[in-house]
């Protein structure tokens, strides 16, 4: 028994100071192509983790990734579990209540996508009387809530994959996400052969938020201020968009 | 603790009450009725009978719940679409909602752990009750309505309660296929606030509550039909 709460403690002593010495980046365990997602050993890659390798090294900092679900990331943050959201989480008044953001990385545009039937739009009028699937809790969502909640049904799910599983086979009309991750639904084989993109909502920066950050705890200034900084770096010296040329054919900024 | 957004968010929490319960209700009833055949099958003489009853209870039994339902859910409701002149019927409401699938899954698993639970009980009842009845000259149908399943129910039936209870707390998953039950309602409103606790503290009283009310119901019934030792 003695030895083992010395082992406790060494043990926690090494994780206490090995925190100290590191970024802890939370990052989402569902996937969120092309953002942040696995490769088939398990490895976290996208587009957001090349961001953050390019940020580390801009910062010369030692960073990990935690792994953290969509739901868990505010929490985890507040627990000091990790240092610093950076899961696409959209920087809106909500979520400024209870966290700070860093400056934007990217910029969401929140669209529509249905199936293959050469009505294109997305707006109330083709809405009318049909249901769209929405992850839920998303600034879609919210955004939902304001605008077409009166005139058609909202679907809930709990990742945007879900939901394309039930676009193809016909349970839902339309989904409701960021452009991003839907443009690389639309690329797999199932995507081409059931879905086109209807197009985006009309901007309402009020809910649908300004822009990605990444999200520190409150009053974390010196952490907020330095990935600042990294951003600024790494946009102007052309690293940003050196890696964004292989997932866009756009500046995601 | 905030509990403001009770207030804010009632007419999605009640209904989503609604729902857990309609749910157990469905797949208790229907599933208990299904078990009836299931152990019928099982202690009855019919062979065929009896290997088609045992995989049912082993399959159901030995795979994980989400699995089940998300096979029925995702993979039969996505060959569902392609049957000709569905999407179009007047079928096609019901089908196209998670509801259905959800108490379908809940339903055919219920049935297997119901009907494993009710053989026992049947194999349980004395011998000699069963002899007696055949004594007086009932045919095997009465004897099976009127002697074998009322006292396996009976010798059954505390089980039968946690079975109940196993079931309420199995239906929060049924989340995963766009059911706003209880359960959802409560994952929506954590998200929502971005409140942690409160949303969930509020649901493990429903849950709690739902539980006892179950086990009383159980104890009442079974006060009811003493059982002579």
């Amino acid at each position: 028994m003695k030895h083992l709460g010395k082992a406790l403690a060494v043990a926690a002593f090494m994780l206490a100071t090995s925190a100290q010495a590191e970024i802890r980046f939370g990052v989402v365990n569902e996937a969120y192509a092309p953002y942040t997602t696995k490769d088939a050993s398990g490895k976290a890659i996208g587009w957001e983790i090349d961001l953050m390798d390019a940020i580390c090294k801009e910062l010369k900092e030692q960073c990990t990734i935690v792994d953290v679900s969509w739901d868990g990331l505010i929490p985890a943050l507040e627990s000091k579990k990790i240092d610093v959201i950076w899961s696409s989480m959209s920087i809106t008044d909500e979520r400024k209540k209870r966290i700070d953001f860093t400056d934007k990385y990217y910029s969401a545009l929140a669209g529509m996508i249905g199936a293959k039937d050469g009505v294109i739009g997305a707006t109330a009028e083709q809405l009318k009387g049909k249901t769209v699937g929405i992850a839920v809790s998303t600034t879609q969502s919210a955004y939902f809530k304001k605008h077409f909640a009166e005139i058609a049904t909202e679907k809930s799910y709990a990742t945007v994959d879900e939901s394309f599983q039930d676009l193809a086979s016909g349970r839902v009309d339309y989904i409701f996400a960021d452009t991003g991750p839907l443009k690389e639904l639309l690329k797999t084989d199932l995507g081409k052969e059931c879905c086109e993109y209807k197009g985006s909502v009309e901007a309402d920066d009020a809910v649908l938020g300004a822009g990605v950050g990444g999200g520190v705890r409150k009053g974390d200034d010196e952490l907020r201020e330095k990935l600042n900084g990294a951003i600024k770096a790494v946009r102007a010296n052309g690293t940003y968009a050196e890696f964004s040329k292989k997932y866009f054919d756009y500046d995601p900024y | 603790m905030d509990f403001s957004w009770i207030f804010e968010y009632q007419d999605l929490l009640l209904y989503g009450a609604f729902l857990t319960c309609l749910l157990l209700t469905i797949s208790v009833t229907l599933g208990f009725a299904l078990a009836i055949l299931l152990a019928i099958a099982q202690v009855g003489r019919g062979s065929i009978a009896r290997w088609l009853s045992k995989s049912y209870c082993t399959f159901f039994r030995g795979t994980p719940l989400l699995i089940q339902l998300w096979l029925i859910y995702y993979g039969l409701g996505s060959y569902l679409p392609h049957i000709p002149g569905l999407r179009s019927s007047f079928l096609w409401p019901v089908l196209r909602e998670g509801l259905f699938f959800a108490a379908l899954a809940l339903t055919l698993n219920f049935a297997a752990y119901q009907g494993e639970i009710l053989r026992g009980a049947m194999l349980a009842v004395p011998k000699g009750e069963l002899e007696a009845a055949r004594a007086v000259g009932m045919s095997p149908w009465m004897i099976l309505r009127r002697i074998w399943l009322p006292r396996a129910i009976r010798i059954g039936l505390p089980t039968f309660a946690g079975e109940v209870v196993l079931q309420l707390k199995a239906t929060p998953i049924v989340f995963s296929v766009t059911v706003m039950d209880l359960y959802g309602a409560a994952y929506k409103i954590r998200q929502d606030t971005l409140l942690v606790y409160e949303p969930l503290l509020l649901v493990t009283v429903f849950y709690v509550s739902l539980t006892f009310l179950i086990t009383q119901g159980f104890q009442k019934l079974e006060n009811a039909i003493p059982v002579r030792r």
